[in-house]
């Protein structure tokens, strides 16, 4: 496939690897914020090329392992009103909830469905006319826009049925709450299609603030080695900076379109992350003007109190303090296919990596 | 989740496009992206053009890196 293939060439991967080998002298810890870069990591089993210098962690950038548990329960008290379809992206109805999850709502009776694209919910509305259509959305500023996308497509056609529970969240302030917080980085490996939107500015306080080295990086094995090399050489010559291996696809202001509809619809707000609480400013909600497509203003539940699965510590692994196979209950009584935590339930999370790649 | 590949655009229409990934076509919507025309590379990310694949720079990308492998082999 071209622009992929030749990303995965093995003699540029290993010669990467040997450059590194050469360059790196101090102990790093290099934290590869995205699920689709741990993904790549392990699938390509490239820790096994670094050397033993470098740590790679994984970061909080798996979008449905960071959902809270107020939100997925606030989604299952949704499916649960007559008349409402919930649709959602396909892992997220697997998450389980404080007492159930959307996949077993549906096995009750609740309509949820799995769309591939928010369109498709869009869709949904249009043909049910006579049903409230709720698209629960979720992801970073790569997903976002599509969100805000289909919102003023409803509001143009003028569809009241559509409605959106927005738990879209933003990556900067979780990149900067992880070093406040004192867990140990010195470099990122930043999201390459959330920069792809936003342009690299959004990085650069975590070089002039921080003082740390940020890569924006594509999700190919040699993408990946050449990042993790340009962030070894910036920290060993001194030079942190915001650079980008993601050339091919990263322009330096991102997509414009995308950053004004985002701008349209959603303004942010606190927003809580599963395992790291309440971080400011770190959210999207749905700007009151469009409110008539928000589920939170339209739709009222009561929402017990969410409590946390019992001995999982997704918290900490989505700060890079611990492994999946520091938790007791990995690849025990958690698998993906009976899942404790979000971490073992979406394919880019850290648990459900490390359960696939095991050896 | 924020993963997008690579498809080539087909045909254009509207704000809808036409593209291939490995043979199988795919709808994307334009809505995010303007400018497209067949025989481009787009991101795809769930049913949405995100970005362009920028063929110079992909090809300079991998120009410098195939000057490292020189390198490293010699
Ligand atoms: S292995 Fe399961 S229980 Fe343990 S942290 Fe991961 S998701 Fe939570």
């Amino acid at each position: 496939m071209k622009y992929i293939d030749e990303y995965r060439k093995k003699d540029l991967i290993l010669s990467l690897a040997e450059k590194l080998r050469k360059v790196s002298k101090r102990e790093i810890v290099l934290m590869e914020v995205c699920g689709g870069h741990t993904m790549a990591i392990h699938r390509f089993g490239l820790t096994s090329l670094l050397p033993p210098t470098i740590r790679l962690i994984s970061g909080p950038g798996c979008p449905v392992c960071v959902s809270s548990q107020q939100f997925i329960d606030t989604a299952m008290a949704y499916s649960k009103i007559p008349g409402v379809i919930i649709t959602t992206y396909g892992d997220l109805i697997r998450v389980p909830g404080s007492s159930t999850s959307l996949e077993k709502e549906r096995a009750n009776g609740s309509d949820v469905r799995i769309v591939y694209s928010v369109l498709e919910s869009l869709e949904i509305a249009r043909e049910h006319p006579d049903k409230r259509v709720v698209f629960l959305g979720i992801g970073f500023e790569t997903t976002a826009p599509l969100t805000a996308a289909a919102i003023l497509q409803a509001q143009k056609e003028q569809i009241p049925n559509f409605f959106v529970l927005s738990a879209h969240k933003i990556m900067p302030p979780v990149m900067k709450a992880l070093v406040a917080e004192g867990v140990k980085i010195d470099g990122f490996i930043a999201p390459g299609h959330v920069s792809a939107i936003t342009g690299t500015a959004i990085y650069n306080d975590l070089v002039t603030v921080c003082g740390l080295g940020v890569v924006i990086s594509g999700f190919e094995p040699v993408d990946m080695m050449q990042s993790v090399l340009m962030l070894t050489e910036q920290i060993e010559s001194g030079q942190p900076a915001v650079e980008v291996q993601y050339q091919r696809v990263v322009q330096k202001d991102g997509n414009l379109i995308a950053q004004k509809i985002l701008e349209e619809v959603f303004e942010f707000r606190d927003d809580t992350w599963r395992g790291l609480g309440m971080i400011p400013k770190s959210g999207l909600g749905i700007r009151e003007s469009l409110s008539a497509f928000d589920a939170e203003r339209q739709f009222t539940v009561e929402v017990p109190a969410s409590t946390e699965p019992k001995g999982c510590i997704c918290g900490q692994i989505l700060r890079g303090l611990k492994t999946p196979v520091e938790c007791p209950l990995f690849a025990k009584k958690c698998t993906p296919s009976d899942p404790v935590g979000a971490c073992m339930v979406s394919g880019e999370g850290t648990c459900a990596t490390y359960f696939k790649y095991r050896s | 989740m924020c993963l997008a590949i690579p498809a080539k655009v087909i045909s254009v229409e509207g704000a809808s496009a036409l593209v291939t990934i490995e043979d199988v076509e795919y709808k994307a919507s334009l809505l995010l992206l303007t400018d497209v025309q067949p025989g481009d590379y787009i991101m795809l990310h769930a049913g949405f053009a995100i970005e362009k694949v920028d063929a110079a720079e992909a090809e300079e990308t991998l120009r410098l890196l195939n000057e490292l492998n020189q390198f490293t082999l010699d």
